[in-house]
């Protein structure tokens, strides 16, 4: 604690730290652990970009949206649409990606508008069928006209380029070898920090105090004089941009993509991600996401585990992980709804609600025992 | 015309299953204003434990009648499926009452996946089939067949209806279960024991569901661990088209929905010149639930308008 504490007075000091870390990482990581961990690194990025957008919505503004994997596949299709063979268009990222994140953002427009006047529930369940509409269609749109090419997915999508220089490929730097996974790395680093940027002020702003106060009472949040239909809009369309633009990322990263990496369960997961850390606090999120993309990996081990105790598999690891995020979900809404690592504004929120809860149901429940 | 009576037939008996379902949801909604994302589960686990039972009573006493062996599966399966929602009230809703919203809607994701998971753990990932235990016959009905197991499904379907209407409207607790819905803290004040008035819902809720799960497992053929996803999202957009928290507005819109899926499904080809197959069945609960919520948030029967908070 004392290391933190010395940090804490020393906030340039600490920040240069954490920025000469993130930049050796995936060497680090390379070297400890093998190669296939530096992917697991550009999986965790992409995750974080997933995870503050989803938070946008969830964490900011109190809407349960149950889809989002659904602007993530916008994101991912529309950049191999338009670069990659399929339609033989190879229109370079800085053009595809904004789009990706804009045709998220309409979609978002166009889903949000008819439900956000409701309640939140028929929103979280609006979301959920929309996330297998999209899914329903990327897998059939194969005929008669192939669009999406059905669950085959698409395939030999173009990498991220600068120029001539393809980030799919190892390049040398001063003689050492930097591997498209570090490269990816230190892009979607970027991304992230750009993000974590335009949280934040978002999350200062005007707007962001808006959507604290619809969170917390719509009706006392209106009353203030609070658009709440259109700022709850702003909210949905800004987190649906986030997840269009780490869609495409995804797509020029792993050259492939098929309707199989959007299904309901990948939406709960980032979900869970957010729950985990810390709804609303981005620090929160970010661990959160870290920590649900590195664990399920980690798990993997679980097989050898049980290899070695009771000589074979019982239960397959992989089945074991969503069964974990699930107990999880429920585990943190009973004992700690505000997350590992909340803002200190929203854990005083949570618990002074417990308590006038607990008065409330001590005056009005127990006049009859 | 065939075509259409025989789709008009096959929508009206899958309609009949949706509206057990959408009856769980819509009880649970009219008492707490919360949507058990769970349901859809308890009607997968009583599909499986029915057949658990089934294959277990067919190892067992292989001569006894087909419909016998059946009845044993639903006669497990529904204690066990009241018992699970039960527990699921208790142990994911009734903490979390008074919480913020969102907190039990999140529980009840976290409870789907686990008892997806479970499932998957002790049952399997492969589909599941039903034996063909159940008379097999078919009858004709103005040029379209509709078998004895679908005559079956809808007549019990019908009586299950009749039953709960007859409980919520005419006895004492129906009473209590309609007094909760419109004020928790009045019923408590007139002597109504709310926290029994919704466990008990919860365990109604969830014995229509293991009915329904053994009849859409008969039906089909099959079971699965996943096949409680899509039917509770389909029975949760019957409900709201019926107007959500009530219950003659969850029987109308399960049949309403069965039917427009199953026509859908047969015109689909048609109307769209070939582009859109049968294949999209499953996307028209999805639609009418947005074409419902955006001009009727209410439902076709509901006379609250959906509070705008």
């Amino acid at each position: 604690m004392r290391i933190v504490d010395f940090l804490r007075a020393r906030p340039r000091l600490a920040l240069l730290l954490l920025a000469i870390l993130l930049a050796v990482l995936p060497f680090l990581v390379g070297a400890g652990l093998g190669k296939s961990w530096v992917r697991v690194l550009d999986f965790a990025l992409l995750y974080v970009m997933l995870a503050l957008g989803l938070n946008i919505v969830v964490g900011y503004a109190g809407l349960l949206d149950l889809g989002y994997v659904a602007f993530y596949a916008l994101g991912a299709y529309l950049y191999a649409w338009l670069a990659s063979p399929h339609f033989g268009l190879h229109l370079p990222f800085w053009a595809v990606l904004p789009l990706g994140a804009l045709l998220a953002g309409v979609f978002g427009v166009l889903l949000g508008a008819p439900t956000l006047r409701l309640r939140g529930d028929y929103l979280a369940i609006v979301t959920l069928g929309f996330g297998e509409i999209i899914r329903i269609f990327m897998n059939n749109l194969d005929a008669p006209i192939n669009i999406t090419n059905g669950p085959q997915g698409m395939n030999l999508i173009d990498p991220i380029a600068f120029g001539g220089f393809a980030l799919s490929k190892t390049h040398k730097f001063f003689g050492i070898g930097v591997s498209n996974a570090h490269l990816y790395y230190y892009l979607f680093l970027a991304f992230v920090l750009a993000l974590i940027f335009v949280a934040m002020r978002l999350q200062d702003s005007r707007i962001g105090r808006a959507w604290a106060a619809i969170r917390e009472d719509e009706v006392a949040a209106s009353a203030m004089g609070i658009d709440t239909r259109n700022v709850k809009l702003l909210a949905f369309a800004m987190g649906a941009t986030f997840g269009g633009l780490a869609g495409g990322l995804f797509s020029a990263f792993q050259g492939f993509i098929s309707p199989e990496s959007f299904g309901l369960m990948e939406s709960i997961m980032i979900l869970c991600m957010i729950v985990l850390g810390g709804m609303g606090h981005i620090p929160g999120v970010i661990l959160g996401a870290v920590l649900l993309t590195v664990l399920p990996e980690a798990l993997r081990y679980v097989g050898d585990w049980q290899r070695a105790l009771i000589g074979r598999v019982a239960v397959d690891p992989a089945d074991l992980r969503m069964l974990l995020f699930g107990c999880a979900l429920i585990l943190m809404m009973l004992f700690r709804p505000e997350g590992l690592w909340p803002s200190r504004q929203r854990k005083r929120e949570l618990h002074a609600a417990d308590e006038v809860a607990e008065q409330e149901s001590a005056s009005v429940y127990d006049a009859r025992g | 015309m065939d075509i259409f009576v025989q789709q008009l037939i096959n929508g009206l008996v899958l309609g009949s299953i949706y509206a057990l379902v959408a009856l769980g949801y819509t009880m649970v909604y009219g008492i707490l204003e919360l949507i058990n994302f769970a349901h859809g589960e308890v009607t997968m686990i009583g599909a499986m434990v029915a057949l658990a039972v089934i294959g277990a009573l067919m190892g067992v006493a292989p001569d006894l009648p087909g419909i016998v062996i059946v009845l044993g599966g639903v006669l497990v399966a529904v204690p066990v499926c009241m018992l699970l929602g039960f527990g699921i009230e208790r142990l994911a809703y009734r903490p979390l009452r008074n919480a913020p919203r969102l907190a039990p809607l999140i529980t009840a994701i976290g409870l789907s996946i686990v008892l997806q998971n479970v499932a998957m753990l002790i049952w399997g990932r492969q589909y599941i089939a039903f034996p063909p235990l159940l008379p097999q016959g078919s009858h004709e009905v103005l040029g379209a067949h509709i078998s004895t197991l679908q005559l079956f499904i809808v007549a019990l379907s019908v009586l299950v209806m009749l039953g709960l209407w007859f409980v919520v409207q005419k006895t004492r607790l129906g009473r209590a279960m309609r007094a909760t819905a419109q004020s928790r803290e009045v019923a408590a004040l007139m002597g109504v024991n709310v926290n029994s008035v919704i466990a008990t819902t919860f365990v109604i809720g969830s014995a229509l569901a293991a009915l329904a799960g053994v009849m859409v497992s008969a039906y089909y053929g099959l079971a699965h661990y996943y096949m409680g996803f899509l039917l509770g999202l389909k029975a949760f957009s019957a409900a709201v088209l019926g107007g959500i928290g009530n219950i003659a507005g969850a029987m109308l819109g399960g049949l309403l929905l069965g039917v427009i899926e199953a026509l859908g499904a047969g015109y689909i080809g048609d109307l769209t010149g070939g582009f859109l197959g049968s294949n999209y069945q499953d996307v028209f609960a999805f639609f009418i639930l947005i074409l419902v919520l955006v001009f009727r948030p209410s439902g076709l029967l509901g006379e609250r308008v959906a509070s705008r908070a």
